[in-house]
C-alpha cells in the first residue's frame, strides 16, 4: 500500500491538520508520500520533509496552484493517484473543496471527514450531525478521504524525507482568484486551541465579545462563535463552531450564551471539558457540559475572569 | 440564462434522530422529512437572480423515492419554473448523484448550477465538486456572495481563514453556505400554483446511470455517551473544579 497526503498550506508554512492527516495515513499502513502544490512553497516542502514517517515530498510549484484552485489542483492529484491505494486531505475547507474532484475524475467514492481507521479499507465518520457514527467499507481501487483532525493525534516533527520536483502543470484556464480577507489574530487557531471559549445570541452584539476576549487572553484561549453569532453579524464566518462550521475539541470548551443546539454540539461535544454558562436551565447545552452554571453571562465572566 | 438547482429530501433538521437497535441505519419511520436547509438557500438564490433578471428559467431536479415531489413542488411553490425528479428507492452515494447531474447538465444546458454545500443527513460535502468535475466546469462552493457577470461569475467563499472571492468562467457551479442568503416562506396562492407546474419524471435507467453503491455500510452506531455533568451554583465553585477537578486552568 502506498499512500499521498496532500499537504495543507498557504505557501510559506504547513498548517498543523496535515500532521493529523499524516497520523491516520500511518494508521492504514504503508508508504506516506506527501504533496506540496502551491507557488513558491519550497519552505512548506522543507517542514513537510520533516513529519515522521514520510517517504517521500512531492512539490509542483506553479502559479496554477498557488490559491488551491480546485480545479487545477483536483486534475493534478487525480494525474498523481495512479500510483496510489490512498489519498488522503484534511477535512479543511480547503480539503473539502478538491478531494470530490479528485474522487469524481477517479470514479471512486469518497469518505468524508473520518474519525477513525478500522482497516485498510473500513473506516468510521459521523453522519446526522454526530448523532451516528457509520463503519463504511470501501471496494473502490483507490482510496479517497478527507479526515478529521480533531480525531487523530499530530505526527511528530523529526523525519527527513527526500524532496522531488514535478514539473506537469495542470491550468484548467477556468477560475481564478480574485481576492482574499483572512482574519488576523494572535490567538491560537480554532481548531488548534487548548482553550475556546464560545459566544452564543445571548452575547447580545458585536462589542459584548469582548468580554470573552478578556476571559480568553487570560486563558491562552481561541474565541469561537455559533451559527446565530455569526447570522447576527457579531463576529466573522470563519468563527463559527459546528455541524457546517469548524469541527473543535480542546481540553476546555466554555459555551456562553449558547442554547446547545444539535447543529453547534456536532461542533464541540468531543471537546475534554465542556462548561456552559447560560441564564435559562433548561438550554440543551447543559445535557452535554461538565459544568453547568446557571447566570446571567453579563455577572458571570467577567467575575470568572477575575477569578481566574 | 436557465439556472439547475439540485435540492435532496432529508430528516428535517430539528430532529434528533436515533439509531436502530441493530445497528443497520438510523430510523427514519415516522420523522419529519424536508428540503435540505442548503438546498433552500440555493433555491432563494436561483428566484432572485430570475427577480433580477440575470435568470430566465429555474429548472429543479431532486434524486430519490418518489416522496421527493414533495421538494420539488416546495421549490416551485418558492419560484423554481419546472421540476425533475430522478426516482429510484436506492441509497444514492454523491458520486451517483453527481453522475445523474451531469447527464441533466447535458441535456438541460444550464449556465448556472447551484447546489447546497452539504446535505444534512450524509454530511457529505461532495456532490457539486464531482458534478464539477464531471462536466469540466469550475466551482464556487460555501458561497457567501454570488454576482454576476458578462459570462463570468464571481463568489465569495467563507473558507477556514476568512473570505476568499473567485471569478467563474460560465457554465460553472455554485454551491452555497449559511450566509448567502436568507429563504423565504412560500405564499399560499404560490403553494397552490406550484401544483400546475410540469414536472417530469425519469429514472436512473433511463439516464445510463449505473447507482450502484461503491461503500457498503457495515453498521451504524450511536456516538460515545457524554458523562452526565454536574450543577455548579457560583463562580466560585466553577473556578474550584477548573481547578482541583479538571485541573484544566
Ligand atoms: C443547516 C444548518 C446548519 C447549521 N449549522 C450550525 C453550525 O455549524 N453551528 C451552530 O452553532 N449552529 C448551526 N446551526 C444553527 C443552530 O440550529 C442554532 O440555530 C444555533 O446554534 C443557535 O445559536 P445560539 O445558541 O447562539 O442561539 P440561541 O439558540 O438563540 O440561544 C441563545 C442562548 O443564550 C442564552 N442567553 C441569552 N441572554 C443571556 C444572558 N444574558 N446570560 C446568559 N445566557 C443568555 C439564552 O438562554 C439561549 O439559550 C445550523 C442550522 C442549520 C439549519
Ligand atoms: N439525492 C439528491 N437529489 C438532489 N440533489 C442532491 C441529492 N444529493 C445531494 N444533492 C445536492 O448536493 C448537495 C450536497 O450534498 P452532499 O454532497 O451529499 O453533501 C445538496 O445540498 C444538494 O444540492
Amino acid at each position: 500500500m502506498s499512500i499521498l497526503v496532500i499537504a495543507e498550506h498557504d505557501n510559506s508554512a504547513l498548517k498543523g491538520a496535515t500532521l493529523n492527516t499524516v497520523t491516520a495515513a500511518a494508521q492504514i499502513g504503508g508508504e506516506i508520500d506527501v504533496l506540496v502544490a502551491g507557488e513558491n512553497c519550497g519552505a512548506v516542502a522543507e517542514e513537510a520533509a520533516k513529519i515522521a514517517g514520510v517517504n517521500k515530498v512531492l512539490v509542483a510549484d506553479d502559479a496554477a496552484y498557488g490559491h488551491q484552485l480546485a480545479e487545477n489542483l483536483g486534475q493534478l492529484v487525480a494525474d498523481l493517484a495512479a500510483g496510489y491505494s490512498h489519498v488522503l486531505a484534511s477535512a479543511t475547507t480547503t480539503g473539502k473543496n478538491f478531494m470530490p474532484r479528485v474522487a469524481a475524475l477517479l470514479d471512486v467514492a469518497q469518505i468524508s471527514d473520518i474519525v477513525a481507521v478500522e482497516s485498510a479499507d473500513t473506516f468510521q465518520r459521523p453522519i446526522y450531525a454526530g448523532n451516528a457514527i457509520a463503519t463504511v467499507r470501501s471496494g473502490d481501487a483507490t482510496k479517497v478521504i478527507t479526515v478529521r483532525a480533531t480525531a487523530f493525534d499530530a505526527a511528530a516533527t523529526e523525519g527527513s524525507a527526500s524532496v522531488e520536483s514535478l514539473d506537469k502543470v495542470t491550468d484548467a484556464g477556468v477560475s481564478s482568484f480574485v481576492k482574499e480577507e483572512l482574519a488576523k489574530s494572535d490567538r491560537p487557531e480554532l481548531t488548534a486551541a487548548k482553550v475556546i471559549v464560545s459566544g452564543g445570541r445571548g452575547m447580545g452584539n458585536g462589542e459584548n465579545f469582548a468580554l470573552l476576549e478578556k476571559l480568553a487572553d487570560k486563558l491562552g484561549a481561541a474565541v469561537g462563535a455559533s451559527r446565530a453569532a455569526v447570522d447576527a453579524g457579531f463576529v466573522p464566518n470563519d468563527m463559527q463552531v459546528g455541524q457546517t462550521g469548524k469541527i473543535v475539541a480542546p481540553e476546555l470548551y466554555i459555551a456562553v450564551g449558547i442554547s446547545g443546539a444539535i447543529q453547534h454540539l456536532a461542533g464541540m461535544k468531543d471537546s475534554k471539558y465542556i462548561v456552559a454558562i447560560n441564564k435559562d436551565e433548561e438550554a440543551p447545552i447543559f445535557q452535554v457540559a461538565d459544568y453547568g452554571l446557571v447566570a446571567d453571562l453579563f455577572e458571570a465572566v467577567p467575575e470568572l475572569e477575575q477569578k481566574l | 440564462m436557465k439556472v439547475l438547482v439540485a435540492v435532496k429530501r432529508v430528516v428535517d433538521y430539528n430532529v434528533k434522530v436515533r439509531v436502530k437497535g441493530d445497528q443497520s441505519g438510523v430510523d427514519l419511520a415516522n420523522v419529519k422529512m424536508a428540503m435540505n436547509p442548503f438546498c433552500e438557500i440555493a433555491v432563494e438564490e436561483a428566484v432572485r437572480l430570475k427577480e433580477k433578471g440575470v435568470a430566465e428559467e429555474i429548472v429543479v431536479v431532486s434524486m430519490g423515492p418518489k416522496a421527493a415531489q414533495e421538494q420539488i413542488r416546495t421549490a416551485m411553490a418558492l419560484g423554481a419554473d419546472r421540476g425533475i425528479l430522478v426516482e429510484t428507492d436506492e441509497e444514492l452515494e454523491s458520486l451517483a448523484v453527481a453522475k445523474l447531474l451531469a447527464k441533466i447538465v447535458e441535456e438541460e444546458q444550464p449556465g448556472l448550477v447551484i447546489l447546497g454545500k452539504q446535505a444534512i443527513d450524509s454530511d457529505n460535502n461532495q456532490t457539486g465538486q464531482m458534478l464539477g468535475a464531471l462536466t469540466g466546469m469550475p466551482q464556487g462552493t460555501f458561497a457567501s456572495e454570488v454576482s454576476m457577470g458578462e459570462g463570468k461569475v464571481e463568489v465569495t467563499r467563507e473558507i477556514d481563514g476568512g473570505l476568499q472571492t473567485l471569478s467563474l468562467n460560465l457554465p460553472a457551479i455554485v454551491t452555497t453556505d449559511l450566509r448567502l442568503n436568507e429563504p423565504r416562506y412560500a405564499s399560499l396562492p404560490n403553494i397552490m400554483k406550484a401544483k400546475r407546474k410540469p414536472l417530469e419524471t425519469k429514472t436512473p435507467a433511463d439516464l445510463g446511470v449505473d447507482v450502484a453503491p461503491r461503500l457498503k455500510v457495515l453498521n451504524v452506531a450511536p456516538p460515545a455517551e457524554r458523562q452526565a455533568g454536574v450543577m455548579v451554583s457560583s463562580v466560585d465553585e466553577l473556578v474550584e473544579k477548573l481547578k482541583n477537578e479538571a485541573k484544566v486552568v
